[in-house]
């Protein structure tokens, strides 16, 4: 089968490359272009572990093709810390909050949260437990997620005030 | 699990759209969202020779109200039907039935279209569609035509859609103002498809319920309406006894398949307290509207 050219940006790097039509959006992260923070869970778009986001929506990377990307912009984990390395303020609330036990997770639930919150940047427990609905946990860890979630608004919400 | 290998192609509009699938024939795919069609290339269930992706047809999205009618493109999302105030506005049935589809990630990607063509009894929007008695616009290479929502089924996965047309909107009449609508589905988890679940539109005029439409999820071989549920409840006043015949009648036509979300007549028994609960919203939202 002809393979086709894709042009997308991934954590702000705009770059070119051939696939085949085939190749999952998860495959092309994680073999051709080494980022293995989306994780393949479940590979059936129930865990959430494959989270990215894709032209401001969070996507299962596991359901969707690389070449149904074309042209998209591109955020994984890797992209998500702030500019100087130091760890964005979701990433630092799951650290303090104990929001991640075995990790597995933990990606998609941060790129999921990061979504998450530019869209309702002052969510009740409800809400933020409804918009992480579709990123499982298996250690059960959803507490303390839930507080990380919450924690992380309040402190972008009062960055937001101060500035 | 990686899909077999395939032919992709992306058309810029609905001409260039049918032409392919004309051409391609029934070694060919549409895609709208892709998140009912990848699982299954990934389990090899389907293998089609050329996927033609759809996301780039303008016409196909949007949503309009207009002259009583409401359109909505095939292409547009389960999170956009959620988030467009004038849909909800003139009837909330479509926000609450697409809220309560999968999870967040698979609504900003699955569409409207994609859960209706596809002919799966165990999908959430038919039943919503048949309530408000939608009727879906084809479009092959011989023009366009209309089927009403309520006949479009005919078996798993069978439709009234041929091979060559592609669904491109979905019309409906808006609701009268004092009507009231619920989708009431019952699930294992977040995700899940319905161990049961029903829609129902009615009307009011004065207390009397002057029409209603009632339908089933997953209950059946197809999204099952439930003509006489509906017969049941028009021109009572929605009085318990009622209710609860509409609801034996529904109850009725189902015939659930074995599955791990129970047996039979557990699923059959969860239809009609879907009904009544159905019913029940939707009287209690039409007399609120009354009162205002």
């Amino acid at each position: 089968m002809a393979k086709s050219t894709v042009s997308l940006t991934v954590n702000g790097r705009a770059l070119e490359a051939l696939v085949e039509p085939r190749t999952l959006l998860i495959h092309f992260l994680r073999e051709e272009l080494d980022l293995t923070g989306p994780h393949i869970g479940c590979d059936t778009s129930q865990c959430g572990a494959c989270t990215v986001d894709l032209d401001g929506m969070s996507v299962k990377s596991c359901t969707v093709l690389v070449v149904q990307a074309e042209g998209a912009d591109i955020l994984t984990i890797e992209g998500m810390a702030n500019a100087d390395g130091t760890p964005s303020v979701l990433q630092e609330a799951f650290r303090e909050h104990h929001g991640l036990q075995c990790g597995y997770c933990t990606p998609g639930m941060i790129t999921r949260a990061y979504r998450f919150l530019k869209e309702n940047p002052d969510p009740t427990e409800e809400e933020i437990r409804f918009g992480i609905a579709g990123n499982l946990c298996r250690c059960t860890g959803y507490q303390n997620i839930v507080k990380a979630v919450r924690a992380a608004a309040d402190e972008l919400n009062s960055a937001k005030e101060a500035a | 699990m990686i899909p077999g290998s395939f032919e992709y192609h992306r058309p810029g509009s609905l001409g260039e759209a049918v032409g392919l699938v004309a051409r391609l024939g029934d070694e060919s795919r549409v895609m709208a969202g892709g998140h009912s069609l990848v699982p299954m290339m990934k389990l090899r269930l389907a293998a089609p020779e050329h996927v033609i992706d759809l996301q780039d047809v303008s016409e196909l999205k949007g949503i309009s109200i207009d002259g009583g009618t409401v359109t909505i493109g095939a292409m547009v999302t389960q999170r956009e039907i959620a988030e467009c105030a004038a849909l909800t506005a003139a009837c909330s049935l479509l926000r609450e039935t697409a809220l309560q589809i999968a999870d967040p990630q698979v609504r900003y990607c699955g569409t409207v279209g994609g859960n209706l063509a596809n002919g799966d009894a165990g999908n959430d929007m038919p039943a919503a569609m048949q309530a408000l008695d939608a009727a879906y616009v084809l479009a092959g290479s011989n023009g366009t035509r209309r089927v009403s929502s309520r006949t479009f089924y005919h078996g798993p996965y069978a439709t009234a859609r041929a091979d060559d047309e592609i669904l491109t909107a979905i019309e409906f009449p808006v609701p009268p103002r004092r009507h009231g609508a619920a989708y009431c589905k019952q699930k294992r988890k977040i995700g899940d498809y319905a161990t049961a679940a029903a829609a129902v539109v009615l009307s009011l005029s004065g207390e009397t319920c002057e029409s209603a439409a009632v339908s089933l999820t997953n209950v059946g071989d197809t999204t099952l309406f439930a003509e006489e549920a509906g017969s049941i409840l028009a021109g009572s006043r929605l009085d318990a006894g009622t209710i609860a015949r509409a609801a034996d009648a529904a109850k009725a036509i189902t015939r659930p398949d074995v599955d791990p979300r129970g047996p039979p007549d557990y699923r059959r028994h969860i239809a009609g307290v879907m009904v009544r609960r159905a019913v029940e919203a939707s009287r209690d939202q039409a007399i609120a509207v009354t009162g205002a």
